[in-house]
């Protein structure tokens, strides 16, 4: 059959649905939910170029450049912030990360 | 001139009471007191000018409100009715202003007293020049204002808070009746004049109207609930606890207004409304038989009380039984009479009582008393002129005046009129008992002044000025300053060599000052001779004198003169039988008043205790209206209206925080689950709506 | 129909390396999970036909990105030995809650179609034949894109610089050089002058005025 666009967008919301549920189902480190993150930056980048290609737009291409380059930025800056939080605190486990509980 | 009468005390309240602190104490005193004696010439001259012969006007002052068909004034009626009340409430309060000069001297709040007594005198004068009942309701409430804010005039003692409260609420009982009374009178009649009223009573008999669920004669329930009203104001029995309460209010006060003037509103009321009495048996029986029945029982409480404004004040409560059976009889004239004549003598009992506590140092019980005839004489000799003028001495004004009343109860010849003469008969020999019993207990016997807490208050601030001699009795306290001064002026001599075992215990007692002196002996003058002297006019066989104020049947008075020997001599017999006993029990055998309460004793509980009326007020009353009360504020103020209000609402918002709180887990996935449902809802809402 | 099956290939392996990454108890694990899904995303890329993009996920995502992670992930030197392997109680929900996202998303996107005037709102328009995707996306971006280009950099240095402040450590006891200081030092406190005794040694901490130690050596 033709792959149409639905497929590629199928794709991305599975992709985005897992990365969703990475963020809050995992319970082991912090580092997943960095992943998970990245996961949903990427299904978010499928959407983008299935749409360019399949409208035939360039901006879609351009913006998942621009999304690519985000990301990047905010895994190191997350990435920075997790070994600072670590040398401060000895542990990378979610559960104890609770300071601001109410 | 009516007006300069009736405002004048106004204008001194005014300044006296506005003015308070920052114009000193002899300026008030001085101010209101020259207000008043102003108004009392002012009334002796209306009321000789009435006397004479002047008509009866009525002066409008100004309109007070009118709502559809209901129009009040300010209006000043004189006529004889209130020509005679005017006197007796300006001489007595005018009096009593000047006694106060004296009696109050170290007082610290003077000038709110003085702006008291003129308020008071104010709003008596409005409620006797009332021409239309509802400014007299408002005089009405007046005097209970006064007399709330008098007798609580000491208001750091508790005891005279209560007190004043106490009155406040009794009297408020009675005013519901009166209230109620007025509002029936406007239903009935249309309006609120009194003259229209009163003359259009006789059209009115017969007429009914509902009341409490059940059809009455219209006339006999209005009387009815003004005399209501009456009972409360004069202390009548079941509305009568007010009044020895009221006695902790300072002595003028006492005078002036549980003696003289306010008590007396109540019979003022039933002789203004005489034609309304007259039209109804029923209601003209019931008031003397609580006229009667109140005579008795202050009678006899009277005779076992040990603090002399007490004796005194049940004296009070059972004249006023006097003048309110005699106006149930329908001889409203003779009530007035007494009336007249019972200010003059009651003012001088209080008075004269105000100088002996004032002489022994503010003592007030009989008990630490005795043997004051050689130290203060001229007060003796006062209280023994009042003494023989309430007992009825021949020739005095209490002579003319109870025996007035007497006599027309007995010829008024119903079944409620002898009944009223037995009684007074019995209560006039307890009257002169218990009055005698207070002269000898204080005047006579021996001195027992040592054990009194006063007098040895006021001894050890003398010896703090003087030398030590008297080690054995005086306290450790030596050093006493400011009283110490004052009393070491002179005013308590002590006498070296007095080895103080006569029981005076070194105190001497000193004589008033002039200022207290002066209308003492101006009340004696009215006590001894204003009875003989108005006889004719008030009780006498015309009706010139009250001209159609009051009720007035010349004829009947005219057969008082006539009645049967023993009738006659039986106010005097009974006098001497009570000045005999009194004499038996106090002077000739001190200790047989002890031996009779000891053989009597629940006879003597009953009386002391004033027939346990407190108590069973305390019992039916108060008790449940403290439980209401209570519910009222525990289970409805507190348990359901805060609940559901202020605190519920702060409970909830407390409640829901908790709640709130405990979704701020600190944890960043349970976050992202919360904003994982509302994109999946945001997202739902947009697909399906 | 190759094209079918190579779309379904890389699909399937995306989606199950992204479970993977979610369930894998070493972290390490995780990231190399995480960098397959990269390059079969790009696969998809580039059957799609967007192949430079594909190749810009692979230099950037995986060469850099993932290798930061896995970076990270071995210098925290983690015990993942100890970790807590349950899930929450909010597993079941959980579940419960993603499939229902996903179910959304899938029946919007899945059934997706283009409106009708789609095709006019283009903001850039594929240029015309012959050019490939890597020119057609040169030929925009420096051009209509210049000022995103240019933040993109922005934003780049500035989170290279937030990187290197959160994280610096200056450790005790490293000398470095502080030329400053150097060209700072004078005779006086550089050079002094001994005249020593026969046989007798040099003091060298008595003439010399030495800076103190912020200077010159740390």
């Amino acid at each position: 059959m033709t792959i149409g666009i639905g497929h590629y967008l199928v794709v991305g919301a599975i992709l985005f649905t897992l990365g969703v549920l990475g963020i809050f189902i995992n319970r082991k480190n912090i580092i997943v939910i960095l992943m998970s993150v990245e996961l949903i930056l990427l299904a978010v980048n499928i959407n983008f170029v299935a749409f360019s290609i399949f409208m035939g737009d360039m901006v879609g291409q351009i913006f998942a450049m621009f999304v690519l380059t985000v990301a990047a930025g905010e895994a190191a800056i997350g990435l920075a912030i997790l070994v600072i939080y670590f040398r401060n605190r000895g542990t990378i486990a979610v559960d104890d990360a609770r300071q601001m509980r109410g | 001139m009516i007006q300069a009468i009736v405002f004048l005390p106004l204008l001194a309240f005014l300044v006296a009471g506005i003015g308070n602190r920052a114009i000193g104490n002899v300026a008030a005193k001085s101010v209101t007191t020259g207000a008043l004696f102003v108004s009392a010439a002012l009334s002796w001259v209306v009321f000789i000018g009435l006397i004479g012969g002047a008509p009866a006007r009525d002066v409008v002052v100004a309109e007070w409100f009118s709502s559809g068909d209901l129009t009040v004034n300010w209006s000043l009626k004189v006529d004889m009715l209130t020509g005679v009340m005017l006197v007796v409430i300006t001489s007595v309060s005018a009096l009593v202003h000047l006694y106060s000069w004296g009696y109050m001297d170290e007082d610290p709040d003077q000038p709110r007293f003085f702006a008291y007594l003129s308020l008071f005198t104010f709003s008596m004068l409005m409620l006797v020049t009332a021409d239309n009942l509802v400014q007299m309701f408002f005089g009405w409430e007046g005097v209970g204002l006064a007399s709330y804010l008098l007798i609580g005039f000491w208001y750091k003692k508790p005891s005279a808070s209560a007190a004043a409260i106490k009155a406040f609420v009794v009297n408020r009982v009675g005013d519901f009746g009166f209230m109620l009374g007025i509002f029936g009178l406007f239903m009935l009649f249309g309006t609120v004049d009194l003259d229209t009223i009163l003359s259009a009573v006789p059209a009115a008999e017969g007429a009914t109207f509902t009341f409490l669920g059940t059809s009455v004669d219209a006339i006999t329930c209005l009387a009815l609930l003004l005399f209501v009203g009456a009972m409360g104001k004069s202390a009548q029995v079941p509305l009568h606890t007010w009044l020895p309460d009221a006695m902790e209010g300072p002595t003028p006060v006492s005078a002036l207004i549980h003696a003289a003037t306010m008590v007396t509103a109540g019979v003022f009321l039933v002789c203004r409304m005489s034609p309304l009495f007259e039209a109804s048996v029923t209601a003209s029986t019931v008031v003397t038989y609580v006229g009667a029945f109140t005579a008795l029982f202050a009678a006899t409480v009277a005779t076992t009380q040990t603090d002399i404004k007490r004796v005194i004040a049940y004296s009070t409560c059972s004249q006023l039984g006097f003048m309110f059976f005699a106006a149930g009889v329908g001889a409203y004239g003779a009530a007035m009479f007494h009336l007249f004549t019972h200010a003059f003598f009651k003012a001088l009992l209080f008075l004269g009582a105000g100088s002996v506590i004032h002489a022994m140092h503010h003592e007030q019980d009989m008990r630490f008393y005795g043997g004051l005839r050689k130290a203060i004489p001229l007060t003796f000799a006062a209280m023994l002129i009042g003494t023989v003028a309430i007992t009825g001495l021949n020739y005095t004004s209490g002579y003319f005046s109870k025996d007035a009343v007497l006599f027309a109860a007995w010829e008024q010849g119903s079944q409620a009129g002898r009944t009223a003469f037995f009684v007074g008969i019995f209560a006039a020999t307890l009257t002169s008992f218990y009055s005698w019993r207070l002269i000898f207990l204080t005047f006579f016997q021996e001195p027992r002044w040592a054990q009194s807490e006063h007098i040895r208050h006021a001894l050890h601030d003398a010896h703090g000025a003087d030398t030590p001699s008297d080690e054995a009795r005086t306290p450790a306290a030596q050093t006493h300053t400011a009283h110490a001064a004052a009393a070491a002026d002179g005013r308590i001599e002590k006498q070296d060599g007095q080895t103080g075992q006569d029981g005076t215990g070194g105190y001497h007692p000193h004589e008033s000052p002039l200022s207290m002196l002066v209308p003492l002996a101006v009340l004696s003058f009215g006590a001894l001779f204003a009875g003989a002297i108005f006889n004719d006019l008030f009780v006498g066989g015309q009706t010139a004198f009250w001209a159609g104020t009051l009720v007035h049947d010349a004829a009947f008075f005219e057969s008082l003169h006539h009645v049967p020997g023993l009738v006659y001599w039986a106010p005097a017999i009974v006098m001497a039988i009570g000045f005999v006993t009194a004499w038996r029990v106090y002077i000739r055998n001190p200790g047989s008043s002890e031996r009779f309460k000891a053989q009597f004793h629940h006879l003597h509980a009953f009386l002391i205790n004033k027939w346990y009326f407190d108590e069973l007020y305390r019992l039916v009353f108060i008790r449940p209206a403290m439980w209401l009360g209570r519910a009222f504020w525990k289970r409805g103020d507190e348990g359901t209206i805060d609940r559901f209000g202020p605190d519920g609402l702060s409970a909830i918002v407390a409640g829901g925080s908790a709640v709130a709180g405990r979704l701020q887990t600190g944890l960043v996935y349970s976050y992202a689950f919360v904003m994982l449902l509302g994109v999946a809802a945001f997202i739902a809402w947009f697909m399906v709506g | 129909m190759i094209q079918a099956i190579v779309f379904y290939l890389f699909a399937s392996v995306v989606v199950a390396s992204a479970l993977m990454v979610i369930l894998a108890r070493n972290p390490v694990h995780s990231v190399l999970w995480l960098i397959l899904a990269f390059f079969n995303a790009a696969g998809l890329f580039l059957v799609i036909g967007a192949e430079f993009i594909a190749m810009i996920l692979v230099i950037v995502y995986v060469g850099a990105v993932a290798v930061l992670f896995l970076f990270v992930v071995m210098m925290l030197d983690v015990d993942f030995t100890a970790m807590r392997s349950g899930f929450t109680r909010f597993l079941p929900f959980g579940l419960l809650l993603g499939l229902v996202l996903a179910i959304e998303l899938i029946l919007v996107g899945a059934v997706w179609v283009f409106g009708d005037l789609a095709v006019q709102a283009r903001a850039a328009p594929v240029p015309g034949a012959g050019l490939s995707n890597t020119q057609a996306i040169g030929t925009i971006l420096y051009t209509d894109y210049v000022f995103i280009f240019q933040m993109a950099g922005m934003i780049l240095l500035t989170a290279m610089v937030g990187a290197i402040v959160l994280t610096l450590r200056h450790r005790p006891g490293v000398k470095r050089q502080s030329v400053a200081a150097q060209n700072a030092r004078t005779p006086a406190n550089a050079v002094s002058m001994e005249n020593p005794a026969v046989g007798a040694g040099v003091d060298t901490g008595a003439g010399v005025k030495r800076v103190p130690d912020e200077g010159g050596v740390r």
